[in-house]
């Protein structure tokens, strides 16, 4: 059996590639590395390769070339001890819907070798951690989606991964659960769990993780920490929610952009250095007195869409056409 | 320290007989119901009017090709359902990324298939005890064809899983294939009663040869040579094996 290597990358990729049966090129050569401890975001929009580049990782799609390591181990040369290691939550629920909780998260453990006497106490354990342990015993079918989101980190979790993947965990759930599910996460990395997450809440990415990736039409177009991936954006969105009606012609504050999106409301875009007096004295001046403001967008995403909306290349150019 | 291999094969047989036991309603009565119906038309009604089969009543001649018969089907059909349904939920994703190897999956499963196929034989063995003595002179014989009858079935059973799309899909082996083959495999009749291209057609039939081995342990007839019956089950058990294997490496049907 392969030793795990403590200094090597939780996840290794290494000129990844996939070309599906139907000629689709899911992955044209995508190579990142995670850190042991890290808590990575993996993002990009819709069929930009994010799924296929997790089932590739976890055994569930084959790779047409390229390399990938667990941990330090080669899926290629050693598959089993490279799984021991991982952890999969993925984007849909996966689990027997009529096994209960507790057979869920005994037998996964069985799987990975576990004896059943202490997969039971553990089981305990996550399904506690998960605040499902009043749930154990009824058939899953039962509970609600949030639920069953649980169910599956919990799932996840009977084995001790060095490295949990998850593959959009709060889709479709509500903010309440969706936070609940955040503090969950922070806990298992705390503990020392690698973490790479999907996810189109960018808000949520950018609480939990400290790395990212964009990945787009198959390529890697971004990567780095997150503070300085959000450090490259130079333009900040506010919006003013102002009293009375607008002037019939708006301000001109030289190097921003304002518009009127109704009869009460501004839009500015301005350089994230210059200095937002400015705007204020051009309202008050223009006879424009502000209620409140708010940021326009979360700055994750104002960076994920200008980096998804950059043509990369020309294939990718073309792709958009 | 277990071994983690068979702690995982434990793992899928004990829920696949948790399966079969959760639902026996549809696993265990079925047959049980079925296969009385068998012994008293064909046994009771039809066959006091046949008289002996073999040198043996025509109530006991049938005893071993409905066992048989019911044994494979069910074994299949564990199987087929089982693999399938755990593609169509997708917790076949729970075995994919775990760490074990292909023979675990494939040995849990086909266990799970023989133990159903087991059980449902012997309900229908102690029906069949009802209507008429079992004597079976041969036990080794018996237990042994029974149970590579059910590990064929099983792995023919697996096969078609992998391959299915859709539930349709494992029904229609069952419907065109496994159901003609098996009442033309003798169960109901001795082989020697056919005209000769209908008996070279008949050895052409693996379930024939499964259905003679069993009657040869329970009742000490049959109509090929016992060792010929082994080696073929045996032959077949090695091919399907193997085929199941390489599907399980490859993820055909599983990994896209």
């Amino acid at each position: 059996m392969t030793r795990p290597d403590p200094a090597a990358a939780a996840l290794s990729v290494r000129d990844l590639r996939k070309t599906y049966d139907n000629g689709v090129e899911a992955l044209k050569g995508v190579s990142l590395d995670v850190a042991p401890g890290d808590f990575y975001a993996l993002l990009g929009p819709n069929g930009a390769g994010k799924s296929t580049l997790i089932g590739i990782v976890s055994s569930l799609v084959n790779k047409t070339t390229g390399g990938v390591s667990v941990c330090g181990v080669d899926i290629d040369d050693d598959r089993s001890a490279a799984m021991r290691r991982l952890g999969l939550v993925p984007q849909e629920i996966n689990f027997n819907m009529f096994e209960k909780p507790i057979d869920i998260c005994v037998n996964y453990a069985g799987f990975y070798g576990i004896p059943r006497e202490a997969a039971l106490a553990r089981a305990e354990s996550v399904l506690r951690d998960a605040q499902l342990w009043e749930k154990a015993h009824v058939m899953s079918r039962t509970l609600s989606g949030g639920m069953k989101r649980r169910l599956m980190i919990a799932r996840a979790m009977m084995t001790q991964p060095r490295l949990l993947i998850l593959d959009e965990p709060t889709a479709g759930v509500d903010i309440e659960i969706r936070r609940g599910m955040w503090q969950t996460l922070k806990k298992i990395n705390a503990a020392g769990t690698t973490i790479i997450l999907t996810t189109h809440y960018l808000e949520e990415a950018e609480a939990l993780c400290r790395n990212l990736a964009i990945i787009d039409h198959g390529r890697i177009v971004a990567e780095g920490s997150m503070k300085s991936m959000l450090a490259q954006l130079d333009v900040e969105g506010f919006l003013f929610d102002v009293e009375g009606e607008l002037p019939d012609v708006l301000p001109a504050i030289e190097d921003a952009t304002l518009i009127a999106l109704d009869g009460h409301t501004l839009d500015l875009d301005m350089p994230r250095a210059m200095d937002l007096n400015r705007v204020f004295d051009a309202f008050d001046a223009a006879g424009i007195r502000v209620r409140s403001m708010r940021t326009k967008s979360n700055r994750l995403e104002e960076l994920f869409v200008r980096m998804i909306s950059a043509p990369q290349d020309a294939d990718a150019t073309e792709a958009r056409a | 320290m277990s071994n983690p291999n068979l702690t995982a094969l434990g793992t899928i047989i004990r829920r696949e007989v948790v399966r079969i036991l959760r639902i026996w309603p549809q696993t265990l009565v079925p047959p049980a119901i079925t296969m009385t119906l068998y012994f008293l038309i064909f046994g009771g009604l039809i066959g006091s009017r046949v008289g002996q089969m073999d040198g043996v009543d025509y109530m006991a001649f049938i005893v071993p090709g409905l066992v048989m018969m019911s044994v494979i089907q069910n074994s299949y059909g564990n199987i087929s359902s089982s693999f399938f349904g755990a593609k169509f939920g997708r917790h076949i994703e729970e075995l994919m990324v775990s760490p074990m190897p292909s023979w675990v999956i494939l040995t849990g499963y086909v266990t799970g298939a023989v133990l159903r196929g087991l059980m449902v034989g012997a309900i229908v063995m102690a029906i069949a005890m009802l209507f008429t003595p079992v004597r079976m002179p041969h036990p080794v014989i018996t237990i042994a064809s029974v149970v590579l009858g059910a590990t064929i079935f099983s792995l023919a059973g697996f096969v078609n899983a992998v391959y299915a799309k859709k539930f349709d899909d494992i029904t229609i082996v069952p419907t065109f294939i496994l159901t003609p083959l098996t009442y033309l495999g003798g169960v109901f009749y001795s082989v020697k009663l056919l005209p000769d291209w209908a008996q070279a057609a008949t050895h052409l039939n693996p379930i024939f040869y499964m259905v003679n081995a069993f009657r040869y342990g329970l009742l000490g007839t049959a109509d090929v040579p016992v060792w010929t019956a082994f080696a073929l089950m045996l032959l077949f058990v090695t091919g399907l094996g193997a085929l199941g294997l390489w599907l399980l490496k490859r993820g055909i049907g599983m990994r896209s």
